[in-house]
This record gives C-alpha cells, sequence and structure tokens, in this order.
C-alpha cells in the first residue's frame, strides 16, 4: 500500500523505500517514519537533514562513519557514536534513516 | 519488522541434529528482480509464456558445457553423508535443506527429461515434471543455499552443492525469474563500478575523509590514494570497506600497512569492487564482465601487481578464476603472484620486520577467528599448501595476544558459513539469516564459556555485516565482529607517531 501523505498516495518498495526520489517531503518523513514507529524528535530531523544534504552533493547515502562525524560535530561527542544512532534508528542509520530521508537503499555487502 | 519474532534455535551443540520440521521454510524467499533490474544484467525482465521450454534448454545446455554439472546430477548415490552438514538445515530442520534434498529439487527434473528411466518409468526413479509449482520451489530453497560448499568436504564422491545451485539460478535468470538483491547489485557494478554504487566523487571525499581521522588519531599523515597512476599495488577491495563498520577499519589497517613498507598503491575508481555477484547467480557472462574491469583499472593505471582485500567470494573468483576470466596478466610484475591477497602482504612485512607492532594494545580483546567459507574451501593463500587457514591466524597471533580456535569441526575446512553468503545478505531473508547463522553462534558461545572470548574477526566483507546484524540476538554487541586488519591497525605504531609512553617519557623529561 503506497504511503498516504494527506491524501496523496506516495509509491514505495517492497521494502518501504520510496520510488521517485523527487516525491519526499517533510510530511512524507513524518508517515514513514510512523510506519517504522519512530517518534521523529530533532535530533532525528538532524540526521535525516545531515543524509538529504550529502546525498544532494554525492549521489548516495554517506558511510555510517561520516554521518557519526558529523553528528559528532553538531550534537556533541557522547551522541556521535554508532550506539546512539541506533538508539535513535532501531533498524540502523544507513538503512532506516535513509528510508525515512527518501534515499534509495545502500546496497551491497552491507 | 519480522526480525522481532524469528524462533532462534536453541542448540546444545554447534551441530546438533535437528527435528524435522517439513515445510518449515517453504515461504522463505528473496524479492524478485524488477524487470530493470534483470535487462541491467541481460535476463529477460519478466517469467517468459515459454520459460519451462527455455529453462531445459539451458538445464540441457549447462550439462553439455559443464561437465562437473553433470557428473553431480548423476553421480548422487543417497548415500546421506551431507545431510546433517548443512547450517541451513541444522538451523531450520527443513528437510529440504538437507543439501541432497535440495539438490534433487533439480535432479529430479534432469532425471525426468535427459535419463532414460526418468523419461519412460519416472515415478519409479523419483523424477518429477517442471511446473510453475516445480519453479517456485526452486526459488524458495535454491536461495536457502549459500554455496557455502561444507557439505561437499563430506561428500564421498565430492558432489558441489553450490554448483547446482548456481546452475539453478542461472536457469531462473534466464527465464526471467531473477533475484533482487543480486541482480539489482550486478548492474550497478556494470554500470558504476561497485556494489554500493559509489561514485568517483564520493568515494574521493569518504578516502579524503579516512586520512584525515588516521592522521588524527595517530599525528602521522598516511595516504589512501585513488587513480594514482604508475602506482606499484592495484588494491582492490570490496567497496563495503568504503561504507561499513567494521570493515572501514579494516581498509585503514591496510594503508597504515602499506604506509610502513613503503609501497606505492592506489585504488581505482572504476575497479572500486571486489565482490563479483556473478559467482552467486552461476553468470559466467557477468562474472567475466564484472573481472574484466579490474583488467582495465590495472592497464589504465600501469600497476605492477593486484592485491585484493578482505572479501571471501572475491578472494575464490581472483584465486581460481581471474585467469580464465580476465587473463592474461602478462602485463604485470611477474615476481609477485596475481593476484596476492593482503594478509599475504602483511604477513610478509611481519616476518621481514617491518612493522612495529605492539601487541598489548589488543589485550583487551579475547578473540577467535571465523574462517569464511569462500576463502577456506575455494581458494589458498601464499606458497603452502593449508595457507588459507595459516596466514590469517599467523597474523592474528602476530598482533594479539589472547587468541583461542573454536570447536575443530567448525573451523579451517569445516568452518559453518556466516549464514548470510551466497548472495542471501538481504534483510527480507533475515528470519533464514539467523538460524543458519546459529550453528556458528553455538560454537562461538562454547569459546566465550571457555576462554572467555569477547570478539571474533573475519575476511570477508558479507561476514562481517552479517555478524554485526545476527551477534546481537545471539547476546555479543554489533562491534563485537572485526575486521583482522583492525587488529593489525590497532597493534601498528607507525614510524613518527608518538606513543603514550614517550608522550609520558616527554612529560618527565620536562619536569625534570
Amino acid at each position: 500500500m503506497p504511503y498516504d501523505v494527506n491524501g496523496t498516495a506516495v509509491e514505495h518498495d517492497e521494502e518501504g523505500y520510496i520510488t521517485n526520489l523527487s516525491e519526499w517531503t517533510k510530511d512524507l518523513a513524518g508517515v514513514i517514519a510512523k510506519a517504522e514507529n519512530i517518534d521523529m524528535n530533532e535530533e532525528h530531523w538532524e540526521v535525516v537533514n545531515f543524509l538529504r544534504d550529502y546525498y544532494d552533493e554525492y549521489q548516495i547515502a554517506p558511510a555510517v562513519r561520516v554521518l557519526i562525524k558529523a553528528v559528532s560535530k553538531s550534537m556533541g561527542p557522547e551522541k556521535g557514536n554508532n550506539k546512539y544512532m541506533y538508539e535513535l534508528f532501531p533498524y540502523g542509520p544507513a538503512k532506516q534513516a535513509c528510508k525515512i530521508a527518501g534515499l534509495p537503499k545502500p546496497t551491497g555487502c552491507v | 519488522m519480522a526480525a522481532q519474532d524469528i524462533d532462534i534455535p536453541k542448540l546444545h551443540h554447534p551441530l546438533e541434529i535437528p527435528k524435522l520440521k517439513c515445510g518449515a521454510m517453504a515461504d522463505s524467499m528473496p524479492y524478485p528482480a524488477s524487470p530493470a533490474h534483470q535487462e541491467s544484467v541481460g535476463f529477460p525482465g519478466e517469467l517468459l509464456p515459454d520459460w519451462k521450454e527455455r529453462a531445459l534448454a539451458k538445464m540441457k545446455e549447462l550439462g553439455e558445457k559443464n561437465r562437473a554439472f553433470k557428473v553431480y546430477l548423476d553421480a548422487c548415490v543417497k548415500c546421506g553423508a551431507c545431510t546433517d552438514k548443512c547450517h541451513y538445515f541444522i538451523g531450520t530442520g527443513d528437510p529440504k535443506n538437507m543439501p541432497v534434498a535440495r539438490q534433487d529439487l533439480l535432479r529430479s527434473v534432469y532425471r525426468r527429461y535427459f535419463t532414460f528411466a526418468g523419461k519412460y518409468f519416472p515415478s519409479l526413479v523419483g523424477a518429477r515434471d517442471l511446473t510453475e509449482e516445480v519453479l517456485n520451489e526452486w526459488y524458495s530453497y535454491y536461495h536457502q543455499c549459500s554455496q557455502c560448499r561444507r557439505c561437499s568436504v563430506y561428500c564421498p564422491f565430492g558432489i558441489d552443492t553450490a554448483e547446482i545451485s548456481m546452475a539453478a539460478r542461472e536457469i531462473m535468470d534466464v527465464v526471467g525469474k531473477g533475484q533482487k538483491y543480486c541482480n539489482e547489485i550486478i548492474g550497478k557494478v556494470h554500470k558504476i563500478g561497485n556494489n554500493l554504487g559509489l561514485q568517483e566523487k564520493a568515494l574521493r571525499a569518504t578516502l579524503e575523509g579516512l586520512e584525515e581521522d588516521i592522521e588524527d588519531d595517530n599525528g602521522v599523515s598516511v595516504r589512501i590514494p585513488l587513480d594514482e597512476k604508475g602506482a606499484d599495488i592495484l588494491l582492490i577491495t570490496p567497496s563495503a570497506d568504503f561504507f561499513a563498520e567494521p570493515h572501514i577499519e579494516g581498509l585503514i589497517g591496510y594503508a597504515k600497512v602499506f604506509h610502513e613498507a613503503g609501497v606505492s598503491w592506489t585504488v581505482s575508481s572504476y575497479a572500486s569492487e571486489a565482490a563479483n555477484f556473478g559467482l552467486f547467480i552461476g553468470s559466467y557472462e557477468n562474472m567475466q564482465k564484472v573481472a574484466l574491469r579490474i583488467r582495465k583499472a590495472a592497464q589504465d593505471l600501469g600497476v605492477k601487481r593486484i592485491i585484493f582485500g578482505e572479501c571471501g567470494h572475491a578472494w575464490r573468483v581472483a584465486y581460481s578464476f581471474l585467469n580464465t576470466l580476465a587473463g592474461p596478466w602478462d602485463f604485470l610484475d611477474p615476481k609477485y603472484p596475481v593476484p596476492q591477497h593482503i594478509l599475504e602482504f602483511t604477513w610478509g612485512e611481519i616476518q621481514k620486520g617491518t612493522l612495529n607492532i605492539d601487541k598489548s594494545r589488543n589485550d583487551h580483546i579475547r578473540l577467535t577467528y571465523h574462517d569464511s567459507c569462500n576463502v577456506a574451501r575455494a581458494s589458498g593463500m601464499g606458497d603452502e599448501v593449508g595457507g588459507q587457514f595459516e596466514i590469517p591466524r599467523n597474523v592474528i597471533k602476530a598482533v594479539c595476544n589472547n587468541y583461542f580456535d573454536m570447536a575443530p569441526d567448525t573451523i579451517k575446512e569445516g568452518t559453518l558459513c556466516c549464514g548470510g553468503g551466497g548472495g542471501l545478505l538481504t534483510d527480507e531473508l533475515m528470519d533464514l539469516r539467523t538460524k543458519g547463522a546459529s550453528p556458528r553462534m553455538k560454537a562461538l558461545q562454547d569459546v566465550t564459556e571457555e576462554h572467555g572470548v569477547t570478539h571474533m574477526a573475519a575476511i570477508c566483507a558479507i561476514c562481517k555485516t552479517q555478524f554485526s546484524k545476527i551477534m546481537p540476538k545471539f547476546g555479543y554487541d554489533m562491534e563485537a565482529i572485526l575486521s583482522v586488519h583492525q587488529l593489525v591497525s590497532n597493534a601498528l605504531i607507525l614510524s613518527g607517531q608518538e606513543t603514550e609512553e614517550d608522550a609520558g617519557e616527554t612529560a618527565a623529561n620536562s619536569d625534570a
């Protein structure tokens, strides 16, 4: 079933990643997060915004290490670590956060 | 997500024979490839109307072209030696995951159409018609084999289940029934050069970021060169080494070793992938197309030698098939093996004494080592028989004081699969992956109980990712899986690097 964003249908693949990346909106992110049982707070948004900026520049999601370095700079070293990222996104910052940010799923041996 | 509901088997022994659960895994199957994914690797977009004729024609062709495949189909006498050797059978109890039974899903069809007895007396010899139901059964169970080849070690005829799984997947691909995970990824390698779809700009930024990290951590500048013409060594490593943890720590380890050895080396953005999923789907054409990128990169950059990073099946393809797929390599320096494994290189440097190692830097770790299936059973390493078992252990023992092997029947040539190999490292197969990992996890838990083992090292990108997802389900931290070169990196003191002891001395001197 497509995501329903205020009455507009947004298609996604079997795993919930949106198929047309240009259809992403903040409201859609909220809908995807809800489907993932994530209550978006400021820190979630900070990660999602960073992912989107990085994707704009490089057409791919950043390595987890790169994400953590950026988070460490903006939120402080106590939050810039893998464990905290998994607290925010229990199914992994790379995959679950990308899904909410409207990015394609990272593929390969990752 | 369903991952939380997985019924993890409680094994009393890593190789405990399970109670049979008929049909337990009949619904397990990976997502199908979309028409775009299929076409990107040269296969029809969807199941063709004449799929049955095409499947049988492909089976016939494989039997004529690949002698081993035909022998494997003809030779089995159902002795049963393989029945309890598969980690997926042990973990799931589904009798169709006994290697002989899984093979027979295809063998029964082969018999029906290509043997005298099967053509005329099918029911007497267990021969069956190829129907859509059979095709769906293939799709399910040939994606419950990680092609790890443990069963073939115990087969008195040496029948290789992996070959049969690969053939089955190839037959399914040519009739339009491909798997999303593998085919999407192979398409990305053809287009961009790696499994991730990491383009040159992003790769360069990632490597520059890692150089900064190494300098911040060690006070010494270590380069990770990209596309440097005239470098001696071309490093071909899995793209997970540019992206995931603990893989990246391994890449940092390779860079530090190359730096200390004083050699010139480079990564290629064109051939930025060691993995070759063409193997998993049994497609020679795709495997060759991926391998030829390595040849082109080596020629364009003018390197003298090729070294592979920590990647299991890549090493199988490189060690066993690279010359056939993309040779001859007569433009490389004949003084060096083609290809060489990064562990051979590092072990050589350790023996020469070029690396300043402080083993105590790994004293917080009590370690065991998981032999990756494709390295252990499908390749060699170095000049001596069994080098693929000994060289990794030699390097580990040179950098780590506390090392303990797991049970002998679960390591080396008898090693258990991580549960995610052979193109199964995809989230929708998490149930299978978890159950299939349970024999390895039990062997690990045993050395934890006996020797207080805290961490496990591996030299395969798939193993590392699989374990970082699976180990937390068995009571370990996700960071308890390590790259072997991460351990090397921990213990290696770079030339010019100020150590804590040096800092202490300087402080003491200035106090005086």
